[in-house]
């Protein structure tokens, strides 16, 4: 049984891996190709994921030869199974979608397709690795694929500045962990003596609370923390995952910054008793992340940059619950641990599941009007009716509205923070509530935002009026993960013995709890059927068939001038929410000056910078660089100087190593 | 004995390289240093070994014959054989390589190196060669025989290699030879560039190039 | 859980028969109280039921810039309205449903409902409904946390995490905690008053684009989906009315006493409602954001009290 897990998934990693090279040499048709093999590889993923989940046991796998010398262990253990399964499902609905979206006459189409696959391979090694070489060689592998798939449209100067930043802070992130890797291995160290200290074992006890064992904690927190997109080390997202092809941000902010959160995840499953202070610290993150990054995303007005900033504030709330989870872990509180993690690991894969969900629908709405800017889009309700319903379930979702599957986990993180009332310093439990309650709310202004200027209304351009369908290729995926949302919020018990184990994984229990009782999820269930069963009733019920008079124009109070122009706009509607948060957002705004009675042509623009990059990040490099521009006499220009400056190097390296 | 005669005549080739004033005898003078490093091994009493024959043959084609080849491929084009005095002077350079070369015969001996009586004489070789070579790259300014330098500077690399001949994989000795043949190839173009953009082969105008 | 014990039947039957008949006497009783204040005679109690039955008749008019959601909307918060009155106590006898964490559920049907009536609203593509449907958004955020934070307060206090129990408070637990628990309802009252678009946020009776913000999300709808909006509306009184009695009630013994108990207290928060109306203005609208402050401030304040 372990055997088979162990190579369904290596089937899987290669096969994924291997998508894209079918395409290298087939004139057309390369995208169907590394579409049916992709999602060969995610069955096989998603067959290993489940009988891991069902209680098959941990596999492992050593393997002897890898590139760096040392040997690679694999391990998939229910966390990681858990992880395997957004890993293996999203690139699969991504290269279907990559079929009708990214095709072969679209320059560097089979470049795109390599890496794709390349990327979703080294996922699955990096769910599985359970040797620090292991996961730091996949960690590497993803971060510089992925670089390459957010460069893909590279004439624009935008997507090369992008890239840059992407690739500079993923970067500074793996310094930070392969920091963090060697001062966990050794004696002392969080990962005890196992193969060099590097191998993934328990911590013993009391190591956590040592100043090592903190320094450890804060370099995973960080560098893990630039992946994921905790803010402030959020900042390379919201331009990387606008300017990538809406098919590789959907891989992106659906699995790879999902990594980061593993990272977390894998380290808080290895120690056994954490400090308190570890979770309150994540508790503050999380709300922080999900509070700013939900604020920021309503003053946008780029679709895939909105959809970014949301991203921030999801992994915002997945942290609420990791550290909901570890509070409850290092105070012994089994049932607040159990709900905490579970409500993070199921976050964790419904988010992957909408947002891919929403990317792959801006994705169309890009692919059919060539436009992602809010105030050029609107009416694509009625030209692109099945992408529009798949939209409003993906916002429905993200807003964690009953009975899609965004509302099950928040209500898990929920339960959580409302036990740790009793059980922990309350005022946690407080932050967590409020700022759960905000982001619901803001997350809910920003999608009706979003879905009501891009979908409903009138078209406010020539283009957006142009619009048709998508090719079935690009709907079959929306269809399935809008399925998948609908599925896992109408029957949460499902899921709840996998993600018992996988939390109890976590928490470091032997036997998981029954989550499905604890957290009432069957009623949840119970109330879903109710709810729909009634609204469908009562709409039938309005409808009235044939006896409404239809085709009129909007009445709107008897205005008889109507024009689409006079639309609410995108930021219209932001603009009150933006104003009270001006002190937290910065807007850069550019009014109009109506000086004479007839005024012509005025323009109306504004803007927020994202206050890490634009306001702290570049001014502060600006800085540096004009600091260290002292030192630029040591470039004299002559080829001649700078060989003498190799050869004096090596005359004094040599008299050192003699004398 | 024979060693011993083939060493000395290669820093003896280093001393004419550094106060030659033409460019043909300056290539002239590093393809015999290049051909009289091929035949050392077979001096050195290992031809017996296969692949140290292989490697002979291989270093004197090289050296002997194809640099050769796109050295005249590459001053074919161009104008004057002459070089203008180098930075310092003629006196300048062969002073300072013949001080080189004493402070390496004197501090040789100071090296961690294991002790074998055949050697003494590779160190101290190996890296006065390796120092003429430097200064042909800095104080030249013709970029022809900065390539020369260049040259006489994998000369040396070669030559220290050469005390570990027996043990060493054929590889690095390859990766060595094909080292050097890449990099004149690559210089090759790079002259042509720089006397079409510069219609001079004076590489003090690439310092206009300095933002 | 739901228990399927016979002597709860006629109490649910009771619930869901007030749950789904009682909601329009609740508006009418509001104005008939505001018209008996201001000197008039007012319409009758009744009026609600009488213009459902009438817009249950009448044909409606759809603008061709709608797409499905228009319908669905109301529809919608009709519906998530009665599954959210399934979930709260009417006095003291637990609800139909009642679990762990139901006021969660709770919560998050009304948000469900605040983002249907939204998107229908912004279906129109006209820019009235947008400027309601902004307004409404922007009031919701700080409404949220204050309902969430009285919820956190008042779990505290009774110990329960099930709405059932937190309201059913009364009797020793009441008096322990009377400060905390009258911030907690104070801070509850501006919510209800902006979830239900009463004065002084906004102004039921007005139809200027510049003062609306609820009449405006439903400018367009006629016939029988703003039959379901204004009875979706209505039954939002009742059960968010709900919360605030219920742990104002006395507990006495005896069934019928605790439903009379009920109903005279929802009856008189009418009658308040209507009371306030008549004497307050509505609030400029930059100061509403400051008014819903003030109510999240209130149930914070109560819950740190609870902690001294």
């Amino acid at each position: 049984m372990l055997v088979a897990v162990m190579a369904l998934l290596v089937c899987c990693a290669l096969l994924t891996a291997l998508s894209g090279i079918p395409g290298l040499y087939l004139r057309a048709g390369g995208g169907r190709a590394a579409a049916w093999l992709m999602g060969a590889g995610a069955l096989a993923g998603l067959a290993a994921a489940a009988l891991v989940l069902a209680g098959a046991g941990p596999a492992a796998q050593v393997l002897s030869h890898t590139p760096l010398g040392s040997p690679g262990y694999l391990r998939l253990d229910p966390i990681g199974a858990f992880f395997l399964v957004p890993v293996a499902v999203l690139p699969a609905c991504g290269a279907v979608f990559g079929v009708g979206y990214w095709g072969e006459g679209h320059e560097g189409a089979r470049t795109l397709r390599l890496l794709y696959g390349l990327t979703t391979g080294f996922l699955v090694v990096l769910v599985a690795a359970a040797h620090a070489l292991t996961f730091l060689l996949a960690w590497e592998g993803m971060a510089v694929a992925g670089f390459v798939l957010v460069m893909a449209e590279d004439r624009d100067p935008a997507t090369r500045r992008a890239g840059w930043v992407y690739l500079a802070a993923t970067h500074t992130g793996t310094l930070c962990l392969f920091a963090a890797f060697g001062l966990a291995a050794g004696p002392g160290g969080l990962f005890g003596a196992g193969a060099g200290g590097f191998l993934f074992t328990p911590a013993a006890p009391g190591l956590a609370a040592t100043s090592r064992g903190a320094l450890t904690f804060l370099l995973f927190l960080v560098g893990f923390g630039f992946k994921a997109g905790i803010f402030p080390l959020h900042f390379w997202l919201p331009p990387a995952h606008g300017a990538a092809p809406s098919h590789v941000s959907s891989i992106m902010s659906g699995v790879v910054i999902k990594m980061g959160i593993l990272g977390l995840v894998r380290l808080v499953a290895l120690v056994p008793d954490p400090p308190l202070w570890w979770g309150a610290l994540l508790v503050v993150l999380g709300a922080l992340s999900g509070l700013l990054g939900v604020a920021f995303a309503l003053a946008q007005h780029d679709l895939k940059r909105l959809l970014a900033y949301h991203s921030i504030e999801n992994i915002g709330i997945i942290l609420l619950g990791l550290g909901l989870g570890t509070l409850g872990k290092a105070s012994g509180h089994p049932v607040l641990a159990l709900l905490g993690f579970a409500g993070a690991l199921l976050h964790v894969l419904n988010h992957s599941l909408f947002k891919g969900l929403l990317f792959l629908g801006a994705g169309s709405v890009v692919h059919a009007t060539g436009s992602r800017d809010l105030e050029r889009l609107g009416g694509l309700g009625h030209t692109m009716p099945f992408t529009a319903a798949a939209f409003l379930a993906g916002s429905w979702a993200i807003c964690g509205l009953p009975p899609l599957n965004g509302f099950v986990s928040e209500w898990l993180i929920y339960l959580a923070a409302f036990q740790g009332l009793a059980f922990l310093h309350p005022g946690w439990s407080v932050l967590a509530l409020a700022a759960l309650a905000m982001i619901g709310a803001l997350a809910a202004a920003c999608f009706a935002k979003v879905y009501g200027v891009v979908f409903q209304g009138r078209a406010r351009s020539p283009e957006a009026a142009r619009a048709a369908e998508v090719s079935l290729a690009m709907r079959a995926p929306m269809g399935v993960l809008a399925c998948a949302c609908i599925g896992l919020g109408a029957a949460p018990l499902l899921v709840a013995p996998a993600l018992a184990r996988a939390a109890a994984a976590l928490a470091g229990t032997s036997e998981p709890l029954a989550l499905g009782g604890i957290a009432h999820l069957w009623v949840l269930s119970a109330l879903a059927l109710p709810l729909a069963a009634l609204a469908v009733l009562l709409w039938a019920w309005s409808r009235r068939r044939g006896a409404h008079t239809t085709g009129q124009p909007t009445w709107d109070c008897g205005y008889a001038a109507d024009c689409p122009r006079a639309q609410y706009t995108a930021s219209s509607f932001a603009d009150s929410l933006v104003g009270s948060l001006r002190y937290v957002l910065w807007p850069r705004e550019r009014r109009p000056k109506l000086r004479a009675l007839f005024p012509g042509p005025r323009g109306y623009r504004s803007h927020v910078p994202d206050p890490v990059l634009e306001r702290a990040a570049e001014p502060g490099f600006d800085l540096a660089a004009r600091g260290l521009g002292v030192l630029r006499f040591l470039q004299g220009g002559h080829l001649a100087l700078y060989l003498l400056y190799i050869l004096v190097t090596l005359v004094v390296l040599f008299l050192w190593m003699v004398a | 004995m024979l060693t011993d005669l083939l060493i000395a005549l290669i820093v003896l080739t280093n001393f004419a390289m550094a106060v030659t004033s033409r460019i043909n005898k300056a290539i002239q003078t590093a393809v015999v240093q290049g051909v009289l490093l091929g035949l050392l091994p077979l001096a050195m009493g290992l031809g017996r070994h296969p692949h140290i024959l292989l490697m002979v043959a291989s270093t004197v084609a090289v050296k002997g014959w194809l640099i050769p080849h796109l050295f005249r491929r590459a001053t074919r084009r161009l104008k004057t054989p002459r070089e203008v005095s180098p930075i310092g002077g003629f006196t300048a350079s062969l002073v300072m390589c013949a001080v080189g070369t004493g402070l390496a015969v004197l501090l040789a001996g100071n090296l961690p190196l294991a002790p074998g009586s055949r050697l003494t004489l590779f160190v101290p070789a190996s890296l006065s060669t390796l120092l003429t070579g430097f200064i042909l790259l800095i104080f030249r300014r013709k970029a022809l025989t900065q390539v020369v330098g260049y040259l006489v500077l994998e000369n040396g690399v070669y030559l220290f290699g050469l005390m570990l001949v027996e043990e060493m994989p054929l590889l690095v000795e390859a990766g060595i030879l094909l080292d050097l043949f890449v990099g004149i190839f690559i210089m090759g173009i790079v002259i042509n560039h720089i006397t079409a953009a510069f219609d001079s082969m004076d590489t003090r105008h690439l310092a206009e190039l300095k933002d | 859980m739901c228990e399927p014990a016979l002597a709860r039947i006629p109490q649910v039957l009771v619930h869901v028969l007030t749950a789904l008949l009682l909601p329009p006497l609740l508006p009418g009783l509001i104005n008939k109280v505001k018209a008996l204040v201001a000197g008039r005679q007012g319409p009758p109690v009744l009026q609600l039921y009488y213009d459902l039955a009438k817009l249950a008749r009448k044909q409606a008019v759809i603008s061709r810039a709608t797409t499905w959601v228009f319908l669905a909307g109301p529809a919608a918060v009709a519906a998530a309205a009665l599954v959210a009155s399934l979930l709260v106590p009417f006095g003291h006898a637990p609800a139909p449903v009642h679990f762990e964490g139901d006021m969660i559920l709770f919560a998050y049907l009304f948000g469900l409902a605040r983002f249907a009536t939204v998107l229908a609203a912004l279906d129109t593509g006209s820019s009235f409904e947008g400027m309601g449907a902004a307004r409404e958004v922007t009031f919701s955020v700080l409404a949220e946390p204050a309902l969430f934070l009285g919820f956190a307060a008042l779990a505290k206090v009774s110990g329960s995490l099930s709405l059932s129990g937190m309201l059913a408070l009364g009797g020793p637990s009441l008096f322990r905690a009377t400060g905390p628990l009258i911030l907690v309802l104070a801070g509850w009252i501006t919510v209800y008053l902006a979830e239900n678009a009463r004065i002084p946020v906004d102004d039921p009776n007005t139809h200027l684009e510049l003062t609306m913000i609820h009449e405006v999300m439903v400018l367009d709808h006629s016939g029988r989906p703003l039959a379901l909006a204004l009875y979706g509306a209505s039954l939002k009184l009742l059960v968010l009315g709900a919360l605030i009695v219920g742990p104002l009630l006395p507990r006495t013994g005896r069934p019928w006493a605790d439903w009379a108990a009920f109903y005279g207290a929802m009856a008189l928060l009418a009658a308040g409602v209507g009371v306030v109306e008549c004497i307050t203005a509505r609030l400029r609208l930059n100061r509403v954001p400051q008014f819903l402050v003030a109510g999240l401030l209130a149930t914070a304040f109560a819950f740190f009290l609870l902690q001294a």
